[in-house]
């Protein structure tokens, strides 16, 4: 197998890029300079990319590896990745679903509390010296409030179990509603955020929910709305986010992901019912080392013949 | 007119005050002792009020009420506090003279749950840190991610299963935690495990949660031995009060690495707090706000307020006084 020509593209945990540097022949090309060299003297012997949600192959990369037979991304979200070219070329992808369900999840109703209850204010409150001078302001109470969420997939499902402990409702949007589904249900992304106190963003990146958060469903989310993108940045129109923020049209927001990771806007810092996290998503050294192992494991398997362990085309 | 309100002294203030003032100014004259350094009767004089004429005080733990502010009123019938506890309140001088005390219920368990679970996520997490991080610059660099994995399956030993602390288990379930406690008593009617001895609950638990009051036996109930038992992978978050945890040892076992990582809402010395935690990104602080919830603080002052009502119009009150 160390024969085999891997191409990186994406930024990942560092155990799985020495993995893939031990197992087969790795090629780094995740800055475009980098790419460039690899592709005019490499291109005809790449047999897989590996991508994550920092960066995928395109349909312009895909048609340059001829060789190309399996995309593995180090994430649950493959927006990076033009799956319909995959698709047409017959070039299997995988993804790093469940793993990190919980994780996320668990880090979303942080993320909830810490805006809510300005947990993160609170900690700088107190570590500069200010509680000497007064008792922190009254914050938010959440439990008991309305949660929506856009996307009751896996994740989203899993916020609503948890938020659920706290005697929350739960309302949710989505393509198309769930039967099966206990929670409420609203036919349009506006009409959620209407009626909710905080909206959680847990659907997929795709061409149809790209700036689903705008200026409408910011303005009504309000005054006393939260927003918490655990998403993919582009989910949000950012300048409006930020503008929606500085004026006060919106409560808070507790951010993830951002348009232009790693550029955050500086215009957030010093808000303090803001909580911005440095992509954080997976959270911990063990849920993406399980991750990195499930890719390896997905290319292990294409390459042995055998039935890759999570497929997504 | 203001002379056909009923008074109410206030002694303290209670943290609510300025809210509950600001709800119930059409209801009561207020007379704000606590603004004064004058002694009761002095104060009373200044107000145009005979002691005889004052039914009602709203106090707070800021500001005793004494057996003799107790006897300089003869009339005093009720004694509304806004916490759970009576320690400041001389209760048994209040028994003999036939005066009701009431105290808060359970209004505020969910606020301090919430913020315990808060806390415990931002540890394990590292939210606050993160927070702090992301803040920095405008382009983050690479993130040095906390060890560990997600809430489900971890232990969490829950030390006063009381109301807050029922609350607390409530919500750690729906992340699949496992729960267990130690309380003075086994709890029949849960089926979460009981540990009579804190040292072995910690031995078994990833996370311990503080939800106890503090009396004479749970002081330091959280000592070097408990942490040492809770082990290097452990994370104690305590919304109870600062002297259940022997603080410089804590503040020992968290820079030596002993225990992984602390959520502290209260402090032995509020607002005093060890500097050496300021350096920690395994510590996340908060300024003893766990109640602190605009919610929390409307519902305390309903509470009151209600009590009050029932008072003056010679109903029964609603939810039975402690006397």
């Amino acid at each position: 197998m160390g024969s085999i020509s891997v191409l990186l593209v994406g930024k990942v945990l560092p155990y799985l890029e020495q993995e893939l540097d031990k197992r087969y022949n790795l090629f780094r090309g995740i800055d475009p300079s980098q790419r460039a060299a690899v592709l005019r003297d490499h291109a005809a012997s790449i047999r897989a990319v590996v991508a994550s949600s920092s960066g995928g192959p395109d349909a312009a990369l895909i048609e340059a590896l001829p060789k190309l037979e399996i995309v593995s991304s180090f994430s649950v979200g493959v927006d990076r990745i033009d799956l319909q070219k995959c698709k047409e070329k017959g070039v299997r992808v995988t993804n790093t679903p469940d793993v990190l369900t919980d994780e996320v999840a668990d880090l979303t109703i942080g993320l909830i509390l810490a805006v809510l209850r300005r947990i993160c204010e609170c900690d700088r409150y107190v570590r500069s010296g200010n509680w000497k001078k007064g008792d922190y302001k009254l914050t938010t109470k959440f439990s008991g409030k309305t949660l929506g969420i856009l996307g009751l997939g896996r994740i989203g499902a899993a916020v609503a179990k948890r938020a659920e402990g706290f005697d929350c409702s739960i309302c949710y949007y989505s393509r198309n509603e769930k039967p099966d589904s206990k929670y409420k249900y609203y036919p349009s992304v506006v009409e959620l955020a209407s009626n909710c106190d905080v909206l959680v963003v847990a659907c997929p990146l795709t061409s149809e929910t790209h700036h689903i958060i705008n200026r409408e469903v910011i303005n009504a989310l309000g005054p006393k709305g939260v927003l918490i993108n655990i998403g993919r940045g582009k989910h949000v129109d950012e300048p409006e986010l930020v503008s929606a923020l500085l004026e006060g049209r919106l409560g808070g927001a507790g951010l993830d992901v951002f348009e232009k990771e790693p550029h955050v806007p500086e215009e957030l810092f010093g808000l303090e019912n803001v909580v911005l996290l440095p992509h954080v998503g997976s959270a911990t050294v063990e849920t993406r080392t399980a991750m990195a192992d499930l890719v390896l494991d997905n290319l292990e398997a294409h390459f042995l013949g055998k039935p890759l362990l999570t497929p997504l085309v | 007119m203001d002379s056909e309100l009923p008074a109410l002294l206030v002694l303290g203030p209670p943290m609510v005050f300025n809210l509950f003032q600001s709800h119930y100014s059409h209801k009561y004259r207020f007379l704000n002792a606590f603004s004064s350094h004058l002694p009761l009767p002095q104060f009373l004089q200044t107000q145009q009020t005979h002691p005889s004429s004052v039914r009602a005080i709203l106090c707070s733990p800021r500001q005793p009420v004494t057996a003799d502010v107790i006897r300089s009123l003869p009339s005093l019938g009720i004694v509304a506090t806004t916490t759970v506890g009576a320690d400041h309140i001389d209760t048994a001088e209040c028994r003999r003279r036939g005066i009701q005390v009431v105290t808060l219920g359970s209004q505020f368990a969910p606020d301090v749950a919430d913020m315990a679970v808060a806390l415990l996520i931002d540890v394990m997490f590292k939210i606050s840190a993160g927070d702090r991080f992301a803040k920095k610059s405008i382009h983050f660099k690479p993130w040095s991610f906390p060890s560990g994995s997600k809430l489900g399956g971890k232990r969490v030993g829950i030390i006063g299963l009381g109301r807050i602390g029922g609350e607390v288990a409530k919500r750690l379930e729906a992340f699949d935690c496992i729960i267990m406690y130690h309380s003075r008593n086994k709890n029949p009617s849960v089926s979460y495990t009981f540990y009579s001895n804190v040292v072995d609950l910690a031995s078994n638990s990833d996370v311990l949660v503080l939800c106890c009051p503090l009396t004479e036996q749970t002081k330091y109930i959280v000592n070097k031995e408990v942490m040492l038992a809770l082990g290097k992978d452990g994370i104690i978050v305590n919304v109870g009060r600062g002297a259940l945890i022997d603080e410089k040892e804590l503040v020992q076992c968290l820079m030596k690495g002993e225990i992984r990582g602390a959520g502290l809402d209260v402090f032995e010395n509020e607002p005093n707090v060890p500097e050496e935690l300021f350096a920690l990104d395994n510590v996340v602080l908060s300024p003893h706000a766990a109640a602190y919830t605009l919610d929390c603080f409307m519902d305390a002052c309903e509470h009151v307020a209600k009590s009050l009502d029932a008072f003056f119009s010679s109903k029964p009150l609603i939810i039975s006084p402690i006397t």
